[in-house]
């Protein structure tokens, strides 16, 4: 376990999370053919939320939130510290769980159907991230994130399948279009804001750098499909994000029935079959 | 130093308009006019936001609306009246179900008049607003802290 990576994790994510969400905003503005904000836009909304009144609907709200901020830096600080992927994959779910308690604890029907399609979204793309570290197991004999680092081969080529499946549930996690079901940065105001309707303030703001975390976190597990090459590696991540501005950009919003369908079938077909090839190819021919 | 002013997100409410300024509201957004440059965003939701940006006038079915979306905003927060019907109810004045404009029920912070009022000016009553935004925070930090007198410990909670 590398306690110094954790730290830097814990230090510097937020700085990074926050980096790239105003890129994200100022490469979105030139796709649309504007000028776009600032590239420190998303600090300055952070920091305007914390100076802005709180307004509390139930006090619990406030327990919920800053336990998924908690369980977001925890499960991050575990994956970059080199710890248990199973272990990581169940802190974030659980943080998730917490974003969901906290939108039902406040009485209002946007937050319910916000955290209604939050709990869909988390029924999508669960399946595809245990599948992921399932593969990765296959192809190092661990599930620590020090030894899959470690691995001489590069991971992409045991699992390319999985690795698709992992760039469709990105989407999901990321909030981008067409997944941005629960709540989403841009103004799709059919459901208010979704889970985050009733937060307010300095609430928000933890909501918001909870998000920044979560981004580096699925941009460190991207990299791990490439660890054996870091240049590769780094080029593969910021490839990948720009592909999910562009998709971001072009597709609407989809039902959350298509999600969740689209969701299991690309696990189901990408995933499982990729984890099926491997397991004939180790156990049966022995390669 | 306040970032208020450098992020507002705006809250725009229809109260009676008859859409010509709706849209020239909604133009400022565009490409062209692109306010997302000043960190403007336009939210749907009164709890995000920091501007209220209301076109067309006060009537009978929408004075509470109006009023408990005001309410749901947190502080520190401006108003901010598009068009000559939300300035003072324009021609539909003498209307027997009018109130007249958006200052018989909230304190309105900026006028924009204009029948439509034109992106341009709607962006430069919105900067306006935006310095008026940043005084009300700290109107309210120095209220804060008179209200605390080192006891209170806990910051931004409604009283």
């Amino acid at each position: 376990m590398d306690v110094l990576l954790a730290v830097l994790f814990v230090v510097l994510a937020p700085v990074i999370g926050g980096l790239v969400a105003g890129i994200d905003r100022k490469v979105t503005a030139r796709m649309q053919g504007r000028v776009g904000p600032p590239l420190l836009q998303p600090f300055y909304d952070v920091a305007k939320l914390f100076e802005k009144e709180q307004i509390l609907v139930t006090p619990s709200q406030n327990f919920y939130i800053t336990a998924y901020l908690v369980f977001i830096v925890v499960s991050g600080a575990l994956f970059f510290a080199g710890g248990d992927l199973l272990l990581v994959i169940f802190a974030f779910t659980l943080a998730h769980i917490f974003l969901v308690l906290g939108a039902y604890s406040a009485y209002s029907p946007y937050s319910f159907i916000g955290a209604e399609r939050e709990l869909i979204q988390i029924i999508a793309y669960e399946p595809m991230i245990i599948i992921s570290a399932v593969g990765m197991y296959m192809v190092t004999r661990s599930f620590y994130v020090a030894d899959i680092m470690a691995a001489k081969v590069p991971l992409i080529s045991y699992l390319p399948g999985v690795f698709v499946g992992f760039l469709m549930v990105l989407t999901i996690k990321l909030r981008k279009s067409p997944f941005d079901l629960s709540t989403s940065h841009h103004a799709h105001q059919e459901i208010v804001k979704g889970v985050t309707t009733e937060f307010s303030g300095p609430m928000l703001g933890r909501v918001e750098i909870a998000h920044w975390y979560e981004n580096v976190f699925l941009l460190g597990f991207i990299y791990l499909f490439f660890a054996a090459n870091p240049p590769v590696a780094i080029l593969v991540v910021a490839i990948v994000y720009f592909l999910e501005i562009l998709v971001d950009n072009t597709y609407a919003r989809v039902t959350w029935q298509l999600t969740l369908k689209s969701a299991w079938i690309i696990a189901g077909l990408m995933g499982l079959a990729n984890l099926g090839i491997l397991y004939y190819l180790s156990e049966v021919l022995h390669v | 130093m306040s970032f208020l002013p450098r992020s507002p997100w705006i809250l725009h409410y229809d109260a009676s308009s008859c859409n010509g300024c709706d849209i020239e509201v909604l133009a400022c957004l565009s490409p062209l006019y692109d306010v997302e440059r000043f960190g403007i965003v336009n939210t749907g939701n009164p709890k995000h936001a920091d501007v209220l940006v209301i076109t067309g006038g006060i009537n009978e079915q929408n004075r509470e609306v109006v009023r408990n979306i005001y309410d749901q905003m947190p502080d520190p927060k401006v108003v901010v009246a598009v068009g000559i019907c939300a300035c003072t109810g324009g021609v539909f004045r003498e209307c027997y179900n009018v109130v007249g404009g958006i200052d018989c029920i909230l304190p309105v912070d900026v006028y924009v008049p204009g029948c439509a009022a034109r992106p341009e000016s709607i962006i430069d009553g919105i900067v306006r607003a935006l310095a008026i935004l940043g005084e009300k925070r700290k109107l309210l930090e120095t209220k804060r802290t008179k209200e605390q007198g080192g006891e209170d410990t806990a910051p931004g909670g409604r009283k």
